[in-house]
């Protein structure tokens, strides 16, 4: 998965000045996430959000987490490729270590950005943290 | 006459503000709406002049509270056309309401009995239902709906029998905004011997409601979608019913006598009140009636009206745009999917653009399988409400294909 490292995103959304902008960016971001084919979309990997569905697989390889997502929504797919930066093929060591209110707070993307229940983000970054722990 | 909505508009400090530096655009009316100055300054003052427990204090601004507070329940109970101001009973909310009556339906069901709701129902009406059958043996029955959103009445007629001891349905359709026929169908099942609750959360805002003339047995609303604050709604329950109905919660207030072992319970409607109501909610929902019954209900309906058919007509112009309920008796909502498109996106890109609109399962997820719907975006119109809301939606709508597209 080739995915943008965080200061890649943070530099990119630095020269974004407009919602519209901002909100492009997270949609094509979105859009060119791979996501899980259908026969993926189980209910054991499902993190439920309250207005759309997300799933989330994990694996571990060479003694890094692997993270694959999917969302019914472009936009919280987006949102998804946002934590994955942060969080994907890295150490559980290192997960627990990144600063995600810190990194949410730069982003400085507004409302919809933020953790909330709505969008499901932060079900998801409790997710990954709860699979670190236990790592 | 037609309704003055500039000046209705004027009395609702909230639609003046900003959301994201445009000017708020609020369609989500069906969820909550918003409170008119007259509604905030009745809680202002009462906790400013009057604040104090209603019932029992031996002093002034007790007697005073507990008169704007029971005046409050007679305001009630005129609006609904209730029988005795006594079969209202305050609540703190619709799903407060249907949940006092499932546990009391709960004590009587056996196994045999059965319960009949619809296909459409809020899981406040559907959740409360399921869970009295199994706690009691009795059996579940789902009335369904055609795909217009409307209930399968020859169904309904069907499933009622001799075994049916409740029936529960909305008056309206909190998803697709369908009205449903109460009256007849109230009918219909008081003639098979069952006790009907009509969960009217959705039916209240849009006109004037008359408990006696639908027949039914409970009617359950909530103050904040007529207009008053969260946290407050009415049971109404025919009194001869109320009157013997298993208590709910035990407590202060409710009491007539008690010993260490034992306790026997008061009056209507005490008996169903226990502890320190909510007295401000109460006095704010009093504010909102008194409000609303300075506009015409007439006038509201066809203002409501005219707005759902510009959305409808704007609806079926926009490309790839399914209409989820077309039902022809509808109230002002107007729910929808559109081709390729997510819901959730839908809503997050109206947000930015200050289009205020509910996405999701809209708390039926039953039925959003049935319709075969991940969810839907709805748009809820109440009086306060322009054409100029509904054209700024569909430009918002457009902008959302464009980006998402």
């Amino acid at each position: 998965m080739n995915l943008p490292s965080t200061d890649e995103i943070l530099d990119d959304l630095a020269f974004l000045d407009d919602w519209e902008q901002r909100y492009q960016y997270i949609i094509d971001l979105g859009k060119a996430l791979p996501g899980l084919p259908e026969e993926q979309h189980k209910d054991e990997y499902l993190v439920r959000g309250c207005q759309s569905n997300v799933w989330l697989i994990s694996e571990e390889k060479d003694g890094k987490l692997q993270f694959h997502v999917d969302s019914d929504a472009v936009i919280v797919q987006g949102l998804l490729t946002l934590v994955l930066a942060a969080y994907h093929d890295k150490t559980a060591e290192q997960i627990l270590a990144f600063d995600i209110d810190q990194y949410f707070n730069q982003l400085d993307l507004e409302n919809h950005i933020t953790p909330t229940r709505g969008n499901g983000l932060r079900a998801i970054v409790n997710k990954i943290q709860t699979i670190a722990k236990a790592h | 006459m037609t309704l003055n909505v500039a000046q209705i508009r004027d009395q609702f400090p909230i639609l003046k503000r900003q959301v994201n530096g445009q000017p708020l655009v609020y369609l989500d009316n069906a969820a909550t709406t918003q409170k008119p100055q007259a509604v905030i300054d009745a809680l202002v003052d009462y906790y400013t002049q009057c604040n104090s427990n209603v019932h029992r204090g031996a002093h002034y601004l007790s007697d005073e509270a507990t008169k704007r507070y029971e005046a409050a329940r007679k305001t009630v109970a005129a609006y609904i056309n209730a029988g005795r101001s006594e079969e209202v009973i305050w609540t703190s909310g619709t799903t407060e309401g249907i949940n006092l009556v499932a546990n009391g339906v709960a004590q009587r069901l056996k196994a045999g009995d059965e319960v009949l709701v619809t296909e459409m129902e809020h899981h406040a009406d559907l959740v409360t239902w399921q869970q009295a059958c199994k706690r009691s043996g009795a059996t579940l029955k789902v009335v369904p709906i055609h795909d217009s959103g409307e209930l399968n009445v020859d169904a309904f007629h069907q499933l009622l029998s001799d075994k049916t001891a409740f029936v529960a349905m909305p008056h309206v359709s909190n998803a697709l905004g369908t009205i449903n026929p109460i009256k007849e169908l109230t009918a219909a099942a008081k003639a098979k011997g069952a006790l009907v609750l009509i969960d009217g959360a959705q039916g209240v805002a849009h006109g004037a409601i008359d408990v006696q003339d639908i027949g039914c047995d409970f009617y359950a609303f909530s103050g904040h979608k007529l207009f008053g604050p969260t946290g407050i709604g009415v049971l109404w329950g025919r009194y001869d019913v109320l009157a013997e109905w298993p208590v709910w919660l035990v407590g202060g207030e409710m009491i007539a006598t008690v010993s260490y072992q034992d306790a026997t319970w008061g009056e209507l409607p005490n008996r169903l009140e226990a502890g320190t109501p909510n007295i401000a909610g109460v006095i704010g929902l009093a504010a909102a009636i008194t409000w609303l019954q300075g506009l015409n209900a007439k006038d509201i309906w066809a203002h409501e009206q005219a707005l759902l058919k510009r959305a409808t007509e704007l609806a079926e112009q926009t490309q790839g745009l399914r209409i989820i309920g077309t039902a022809p008796n509808k109230i002002g909502v107007l729910s929808f999917v559109i081709e390729g498109i997510h819901p959730a996106d839908i809503g997050f890109i109206l947000d930015k653009q200050g289009v205020a609109i509910r996405t999701g399962d809209h708390c039926a997820q039953p039925l959003m399988k049935r319709l075969g719907v991940p969810g839907t975006a709805r748009a809820s119109f109440s009086i306060y409400n322009t054409m100029d809301d509904v054209e700024a939606l569909f430009k918002a709508i457009n902008k959302a294909q464009m980006m998402l597209a």
